[in-house]
């Protein structure tokens, strides 16, 4: 049900017959056995790539290949960032765009979570969530803009809101689609051994459902910070967004820069507490696994 | 021995646990069932076989009243409190071995009743296992201790050792036969297995096209053994029941 990365899918120990780590054999015959598949990573092995674009990236701005009008290089981003976070500005406007993100994210999610709950339970709210639901996936966030500001002003209300709407959608289908996609054979089980409806939620929707609720979960931590970077473009002194947007107006790239390594950290950074999160909450699953 | 058989003859004398009269299923106006006629004693222990797609699971869904989707008529009376034991052993797999055989008992004693029959299949100290990490036979256990904790009248069990190894399913039988002389439940055997059902039942059912072709009384004592004569002859006939002349 969910999507695996291609780390994961790599690190499945189903693969370790593949990894060509077989016992050394005498023989040539049998060390010629090529493997099929490309062997495991090691650990830091797939900061390989990003290391090479830094350096290559470096060393085009040192010998001025790189025009700092265009972009700045790595160097001057960390001294610009080391000396945003002396003065505390970093800070500030990390705490503003964090505020909004995760406010948006947490009601977002919860508000995904009960209509996905609602739908996948009852008739009623199949008939009148999912299509609504169906029909708000289809229209960009970014186009409710227009309308939100019309209705709830430019202040922050209307950059919460649209956050939510936006996280919203991931959360609820995947919970949805988890909860339709319930093994039947369970249901049957439920029924022989007499569970009451608010028990079979407890003991086998929900849990059913979990791995499904993880999956938009992960997407919607991700999404919250990208539709903030468009959002800061209005009526805000404050945010990531901003602090870049204002950086454009001065031609400073180097805090551009220093912006973009922010929102990468916290969507690294946050994907992976939702996947520690998930693997303890989805124990049962790696018992046969790790 | 003759202990045995003085049970056998006593429950004649137990009350009718279930009761089919003219029980016909179908779907799509197929008829899958046609017209069963059937009664099963108290604590009686019934084997079914017969052939693959001669309707032995729908009879078993319509007593575990699992069957809404099909086209029904007859009339069906069996015990209000009766449990599944599927050949799959159908475990929760986000719940812990203890959860699972808990599901759905609601007395104060559950726990202890749960952790009992769990002893009693051979499991104490598996309690807070995963059921992915258990075998296919420790999974069955755990469904039969999960089946039994529900104090069935009526067990209904459907192939419940039909995905086990041969040596496995010899051990399930002896645990199977000893747990139901511990609780006492009616029991409906659903299996391929003639053997199976000569092990351990004391009536076995033939069904053929959705109708019970055979109704045999397997009068022999327990434990019972292939070399013995009677139980050679009832083989035989089942296997004729079933179409294979060995
Ligand atoms: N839900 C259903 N919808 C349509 N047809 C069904 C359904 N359930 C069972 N049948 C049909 O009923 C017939 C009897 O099926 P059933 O599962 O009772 O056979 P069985 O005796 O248990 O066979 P096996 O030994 O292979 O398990 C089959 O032809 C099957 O296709
Ligand atoms: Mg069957």
């Amino acid at each position: 049900m969910t999507i695996l990365s291609p780390h994961e899918f790599y690190s499945d120990p189903a693969w370790h017959g593949f990894s060509g780590k077989a016992v050394p054999k005498p023989g040539a015959a049998e060390r010629t056995a090529r493997p099929l598949t490309p062997r495991r990573l090691g650990p830091g092995g797939h900061l390989f790539g990003p290391v090479l674009v830094l350096a290559i990236w470096e060393l085009a701005s040192l010998t001025g290949l790189l025009s700092p009008r265009l972009l700045a290089a790595p160097s001057t981003a960390v001294v610009t960032g080391y000396d945003l976070m002396i003065d505390g500005v970093l800070q500030q406007h990390f705490l503003a765009s964090a505020e909004r993100a995760y406010l948006g994210l947490a009601i977002g999610v919860a508000l995904g979570l009960i209509l996905a709950l609602i739908a996948g339970l009852t008739r009623l709210g199949e008939a009148t969530i999912d299509g609504l639901v169906q029909i708000k996936r289809a229209i960009p966030t970014l186009a409710l803009i227009p309308l939100a500001i019309l209705w709830l002003g430019i202040g922050e209300t209307m950059k919460i809101a649209l956050i939510v709407t936006s996280v919203l959608v991931p959360v609820y289908i995947n919970t949805h689609a988890a909860l339709r996609g319930i093994d039947l054979r369970y249901v049957e089980l439920a029924r022989t051994v007499g569970l009451s409806r608010a028990q079979f939620i407890r003991r086998v929707a929900l849990p059913g459902a979990l791995p499904g609720f993880f999956t938009g979960l992960r997407l919607a931590v991700t999404m919250c910070w990208t539709a903030l970077v468009v959002l800061e473009q209005i009526n805000t002194t404050e945010g990531i967004g901003y602090l870049m947007n204002r950086a454009r107006d001065y031609g400073q790239t180097d805090v551009i820069v220093v912006g973009l390594v922010v929102y990468a950290v916290l969507g690294l950074v946050s994907d992976s507490a939702v996947r520690w999160w998930e693997r303890r909450a989805l124990a049962y699953r790696k018992v046969i696994g790790s | 021995m003759t202990l045995l058989r003085l049970e056998t003859t006593e429950s004649i004398a137990r009350p009718v646990a279930v009761a089919l009269d003219g029980l016909a299923r179908g779907f799509g106006r197929r008829p899958i069932l046609d017209g069963i006629t059937l009664s099963i004693r108290a604590g009686e222990f019934v084997a079914l076989i017969g052939r693959s797609g001669s309707g032995k699971s729908t009879l078993l869904r319509a007593l575990a009243r699992l069957d809404d989707d099909a086209e029904r008529s007859g009339s069906l009376d069996v015990p209000a409190k009766s449990s599944v034991l599927f050949q799959d052993a159908r475990l929760l797999p986000w719940a812990r071995v203890l959860d699972n055989v808990m599901l759905g008992l609601q007395a104060s004693d559950a726990r202890t009743r749960a952790l009992k029959l769990l002893a009693d299949v051979g499991l104490a100290g598996r309690e807070a296992a995963w059921p992915e990490t258990l075998s296919g036979g420790e999974k069955q256990r755990v469904a039969l201790a999960r089946s039994l904790a529900q104090a069935p009248e009526l067990l209904l069990a459907d192939e419940p050792f039909g995905a086990l190894d041969a040596l496995t399913r010899l051990r399930m039988h002896a645990l199977l036969f000893q747990l139901i002389g511990k609780y006492k439940p009616t029991v409906l055997l659903v299996t391929h297995d003639v053997d199976e059902a000569l092990t351990l039942a004391d009536r076995v059912l033939v069904m053929e096209d959705g109708r019970i072709v055979l109704d045999r009384t397997v009068d022999l004592p327990h434990p019972r053994r292939a070399s013995d004569g009677r139980h050679e002859n009832l083989r035989r006939s089942l296997l004729a029941a079933l179409g294979v002349y060995a």
